[in-house]
């Protein structure tokens, strides 16, 4: 492989990891501070494409469409807090993954009958067209660039919000012992419904920025929502540095392995095979990656839980 | 003598009702297709209900040991070995063998990260099994010929099949029950309540709870070995995620904490599963829903909601 697809490769993977991080903050945060599984977490993610595509094409403009997208995001994302998963928290995990299992099957059926079952194609807008050399005779789209930034700009944001405001030392304290917040007089619900609301804003961000380079299609969400709970358990529950590693490592491993894994499969098989046992062993990579972490760290990188 | 709980005998009259099934009018094929899917699926919630129930793992990665069942028929099947005396002992090897080396890292986690390592497994199955090409890979395998009982090929028969799937089924409920009534699932069942108080009386849960993950997975292996010859055909789909939360889905359904809870959650999710898609084409949109008012309203599952006490 040459350095210039290397290169590329592993924006690609920056990029997905960047992504990834966006859906994988608000989980691990809600995980963390209400010991709460959301496994609706990624049709969240997926709405957020759905409605930047539609309000894109509403509006006529991409930005526009991002523009209302966030805010019709948060909004359903307290619509979901408030109608289903509030009156989850007492209950038992397993509960809970049936619950929101059952949002997700709703979700991904009701985009299918609003918008039907084939992708949506979402233009990338006018701005961001054009391609960025890297290398003589290598040129990376500069949407894909965008990307990188914005993400890395709202990573260093919510890193700012977490550790340097007292609403997010709130947050802090609550995914490291929420009883003890809740005793000290902070409205922990309350302060959880920020955190759930502005969890699913991101994972819509997420959401409309992958729209033009990924197809917008029902059940997108289920793959990132996997990698996502990966990344979390890697990183460890509740805590935004842990997921930030996490997320650049699976988002690597994950794209580089998928373009490396067939080339280093050609040395033993023969190609058609090669392809076919490369793709699947790239595709276990990861979940390889996160069974050797957790048997050597039961309780991820960087657990924020004190015990 | 104690009383007959209300779940246990509604359950037997469920498995009366199958058994009768075919007698009664109800013989045909795809009755008997659609009964055979709900025996097998009972059979391996049975087998998770004692796990996640009776041991407290909550595993999330039970489809892929019922795949590696079907795979073993599947891989046998593609060189010409169907006779059941090589066919059953490779899938009991091979199911047991993956859980207890999947169960050997997963159980030293806890929790949440027991159900997401668990996930991971099960995931790492899926993918494999996409990538056995000369087995199918992404689209499956259809089979040559059902499994073959001292070279005789009964499993043909529709209604031998039909009572071997309800013998299975009846087998692990009761295997599980005993087990669970034993010294060996007293002791599970302390580790699920207060780990820390079982140590202290000289028990580590760690090789208990390895053994009950193993016998599950066992379980759901030869749950799997049925379920291939039921529909002659085995996909890597078998062992994604979904399927697993399904099979969760018929335990919590039913009531976790009763070996018979799965059985009805089971029956009811397939009779579901079947039934509302002649309703309409966006049948999940009900499905999910109902899913979601089960879990507030159905605490404690059927059973639960029939009022039967826990004993």
């Amino acid at each position: 492989m040459s350095t210039g697809l290397f290169l590329v490769q592993a924006l690609n993977g920056l990029q997905l990891g960047i992504l990834l991080f966006l859906v994988a903050a608000g989980l691990t945060l809600v995980f963390g501070v209400m010991d709460f599984i959301n496994l609706a977490h990624g049709v969240q993610y997926m709405l957020g494409a759905y409605l930047g595509a539609a309000l894109a094409a509403a509006t006529g403009s991409f930005w526009l469409g991002l523009l209302w997208a966030l805010p019709a995001a948060l909004i359903f994302g307290l619509l979901l807090e408030v109608l289903v998963f509030r009156h989850l928290y007492d209950r038992d995990h397993l509960s809970q993954v049936l619950a929101t299992f059952g949002v997700i099957l709703f979700l991904n059926q009701a985009v299918k009958a609003i918008w039907g079952a084939a992708p949506l194609q979402v233009p990338v807008p006018a701005l961001l067209e054009d391609g960025v050399v890297l290398m003589p005779g290598l040129q990376y789209p500069l949407y894909r660039i965008a990307v990188l930034c914005a993400g890395i700009a709202t990573a260093l944001g919510l890193w700012f919000l977490v550790e340097r405001t007292r609403l997010g030392m709130l947050v802090r304290a609550g995914a490291t012992n929420a009883p003890m917040v809740s005793a000290l007089g902070v409205d922990i619900r309350r302060l959880f419904m920020l955190v759930f609301a502005f969890g699913a804003m991101l994972a819509g961000f997420a959401g409309v920025l992958a729209g033009p380079i990924f197809s917008v299609e029902p059940g997108m969400g289920d793959h990132v929502l996997i990698l996502a709970f990966v990344v979390i358990v890697i990183g460890g529950i509740g805590s935004i540095r842990g997921a930030f590693i996490a997320a650049l490592i699976v988002g690597l491993t994950d794209t580089l392995g998928k373009s490396l894994m067939p080339d280093l499969m050609r040395l033993f098989l023969d190609p058609s095979a090669a392809r076919q046992t490369g793709a699947a062993l790239a595709s276990m990579l990861v979940y390889i990656a996160m069974a050797a972490i957790l048997a050597f760290r039961p309780r991820g990188l960087f657990p924020a839980r004190s015990g | 003598m104690p009383r007959l709980r209300l779940d246990v005998a509604l359950t037997l009259l469920v498995l009366a009702a199958l058994a009768l099934a075919p007698l009664l009018g109800f013989g045909a094929n795809h009755y008997l297709t659609l009964f055979a899917r709900i025996m097998i699926l009972a059979a391996a919630a049975v087998s998770l209900s004692f796990l996640v129930g009776g041991a407290g793992l909550a595993s999330l990665g039970h489809a892929a040991a019922m795949g590696v069942g079907a795979y073993a028929v599947a891989i046998l099947d593609a060189h010409r070995l169907t006779d059941i005396t090589i066919v059953l002992p490779v899938a009991i090897v091979a199911a047991a063998l993956f859980s207890l080396l999947t169960g050997a890292i997963a159980i030293r986690t806890e929790g949440v990260n027991f159900i997401m390592i668990t996930l991971a497994f099960g995931q790492m199955a899926f993918f494999t099994a996409s990538s056995l090409a000369p087995y199918g890979g992404d689209d499956g395998y259809t089979l040559y010929d059902r499994t073959e009982i001292f070279g005789l090929r009964l499993m043909e028969n529709r209604l031998f099949f039909h009572y071997l799937c309800l013998g299975f089924l009846l087998f692990c409920w009761g295997f599980c029950a005993m087990l669970l009534a034993s010294r060996f699932g007293r002791v599970l069942r302390a580790a699920r309540e207060n780990p820390l108080r079982v140590q202290a009386v000289g028990f580590a849960p760690y090789p208990f709870r390895l053994l009950a993950y193993v016998i599950a997975g066992t379980l759901a292996g030869l749950a799997g070995v049925l379920f291939a010859n039921a529909t002659e055909f085995v996909a890597p789909a078998y062992m994604g995620w979904q399927r697993s939360g399904e099979l969760i889905f018929m335990v919590i359904l039913g009531g976790l904490g009763r070996l018979s809870g799965a059985i009805l959650g089971a029956v009811l999710f397939v009779l579901l599963e079947t039934w509302l898609p002649n309703l309409t084409t966006h049948w999940k949109m009900i499905f999910g829903p109902l899913l979601i008012l089960a879990v507030l309203f159905m605490r404690g599952g059927l059973i639960g909601f029939l009022g039967a006490r826990r004993g």
